[in-house]
């Protein structure tokens, strides 16, 4: 497939903005069980807009993939059957929950509700923090299912998908709670960098995976299949149009095979080893710069994945265009 | 239920592309606007199409066969184009099963067209919406047309017949009995999409005949024997008649 800079801009910032949101909000669960030192409201409140600009940035970036955004409140119909319907109604509930989530410890709205026990009280901001959470998940669970769903595009066509972009969003957003963490002085900044340890493992692991997978991946079509003809010797002598069509531009990267080749290990250690040692040094040394370095490292690491997870996508279609 | 759809035969098209220029014709004036040419003069020309006809060699030089192969959208039973679209513009009809998109509604996110393992989809350059083939919507059912113009432009424009257009679902219409006895298969059947279009393959064009059936072996009286000519020296019959 052809990579779309909107779509890769839209899933990789709002994957990290799910991740830091999941940060937070694991934070905020960590500290209400007394196994982290609370934190003053501020912290959730900028980090909750730091969240909402990396959501908002996202879904800005998602409309320059459509050849009529104007008409873009349209896709919120048919969401009984697409997963990209889905997707489009719970991306701004998400953002609705956070900001409602932000505006609870901005004003302070946030009256105990119950006590679990003498130590141990639920608030209003966890309880919504909850909801925003599920929708967090329900958000992963659509942006991979988008994807996930097309069965024709087997590189795709795996739970792996859904578990990629899950665990590649929170990578990047704890890593990103990490800087924000240290930035703003907090005691949670060792909390978030390791989780950012056990999740960047974790998705280089399922990363890794799905690589293996679609490198031994047997493709259903074949150009015998496409055309009905049974015959092991088959050449294509014309593709219908000379100068190129929507077929021949849409369904293939057009990068040469040492770019794709490169782009898949330059994120092999963009997004894996290098933003944990950079980590780590920076989590160590409290030198503010290497932590935001992790980040952004990653961040680009990410956006190389992206390209190459749609690079890989190897469409049926292409089979009809055998000289591209 | 009633599925319209065209059954192309492989073994008559000659890659002739009419039906594709015919079809270009028709529908470029159609309700959902024109399709585009973007460069149509200039380096890199490209347009939107709902036909093209591509063209195959299949074995080994000097053994070779020339398959021309027309594909526009198959109006698939189970169509995975449909499901996808988020916004409803992508619709199968239930009177007549063709596969349509709504061009008002259509957003141009290109997620049918990634649904569609046969690439039967386009973004159009210049509307930024998804085309596809309508089966020709607005000629099939236009009662100011004869009747025997009710077809598809490409059905009409075809001089070698190739392309024939009617309703699957009827097993006693004309391109039923031509799926049912040419062999009509469908395209990538692996995917489960049901397309309602088929295809005739290619046929073999010559037989075997045995001299024994030249030569009526089993006749008791010979008659195919034919006698040696006389020579020359011979009497001839009226030398060795008398009356």
């Amino acid at each position: 497939m052809h990579p779309a800079f909107s779509i890769i801009f839209l899933t990789t910032l709002i994957g990290a903005g799910q991740g830091l949101f999941l940060a937070l909000y694991s934070g905020q669960l960590y500290s209400v069980l007394n196994l982290l030192p609370d934190e003053s409201p501020s912290f959730y409140v900028i980090g909750s807009m730091l969240v909402m600009v990396l959501l908002v940035a996202g879904l800005m970036s998602s409309f320059f993939h459509l050849g009529r955004p104007e008409r873009a409140w349209r896709s919120a119909v048919r969401w009984r059957t697409s997963w990209m319907s889905r997707e489009v109604i719970v991306l701004p509930a998400f953002m609705g929950s956070v900001v409602a989530w932000g505006l609870i410890h901005y004003l302070g709205w946030n009256p105990v509700l119950f006590s679990v026990s003498k130590n141990i009280s639920v608030d209003v901001s966890l309880l919504v923090g909850a909801v925003a959470t599920l929708l967090c998940f329900t958000l992963f669970l659509c942006t991979g299912m988008i994807y996930a769903c097309l069965k024709m595009l087997q590189e795709w066509a795996s739970p792996l998908t859904v578990i990629n972009y899950t665990l590649l969003g929170g990578s990047s957003g704890f890593i990103l709670a990490t800087v924000f963490a240290a930035w703003q002085n907090s005691g949670m900044s060792g909390f978030f960098g390791g989780w950012s340890v056990v999740l960047t493992l974790l998705a280089f692991l399922t990363r890794a995976a799905s690589l293996y997978r679609n490198a031994r991946l047997k493709h259903k079509s074949s150009l015998q299949t496409a055309i009905g003809i049974r015959h092991t010797d088959i050449q294509q002598t014309a593709q219908g149009a000379m100068g190129g069509s929507f077929n021949t531009r849409e369904y293939f990267h057009g990068a040469s095979k040492r770019k794709y080749k490169s782009v898949k290990w330059a994120f092999l250690v963009l997004a894996f080893p290098l933003p944990l040692l950079l980590l780590s040094f920076g989590l160590g040394s409290h030198v503010m710069e290497l932590l935001v370095a992790a980040f952004l490292m990653q961040y680009i690491g990410l956006l190389m994945e992206r390209w190459f997870f749609f690079a890989q996508a190897n469409h049926p279609q292409n089979l009809y265009y055998q000289t591209v | 239920m009633k599925q319209l759809a065209l059954v192309i035969d492989l073994n008559v098209c000659v890659g002739c592309h009419a039906c594709v220029t015919s079809c270009k014709e028709w529908n470029t004036s159609g309700t959902a606007g024109y399709m585009a040419d973007m460069n149509p003069y200039a380096k890199d020309p490209t347009g939107t199409f709902f036909n093209r006809v591509q063209t195959f060699e299949v074995g080994q030089f000097p053994a070779t066969e020339t398959v021309h192969f027309p594909k526009s959208c198959l109006h698939c039973e189970d169509p995975p184009c449909v499901p996808v679209c988020p916004t409803g513009a992508s619709y199968k009809r239930e009177s007549d099963g063709i596969v349509l998109v709504d061009s008002e509604k259509c957003i141009g996110c290109n997620y049918c067209s990634w649904a569609c393992p046969y690439g039967a989809r386009e973004l159009d350059e210049h509307q930024k919406i998804m085309k596809k083939c309508t089966l020709c919507v607005d000629r099939i059912y236009d009662e100011s047309l004869p009747e025997n113009e009710r077809k598809p432009a490409c059905v009409m424009a075809c001089p070698a017949e190739a392309r024939i257009f009617g309703d699957i679902s009827d097993p006693d219409s004309e391109v039923s009995s031509a799926i049912r006895e040419s062999g009509g298969y469908q395209l990538m059947p692996e995917w489960g999409t049901k397309p309602a279009n088929h295809y005739l393959p290619r046929r073999k064009a010559s037989i075997t005949i045995h001299e024994d059936e030249l030569v009526r072996s089993d006749n008791p009286l010979k008659k195919e024997h034919q006698l040696p000519m006389p020579d020359d020296d011979d009497p001839t019959f009226d030398e060795i008649t008398s009356w």
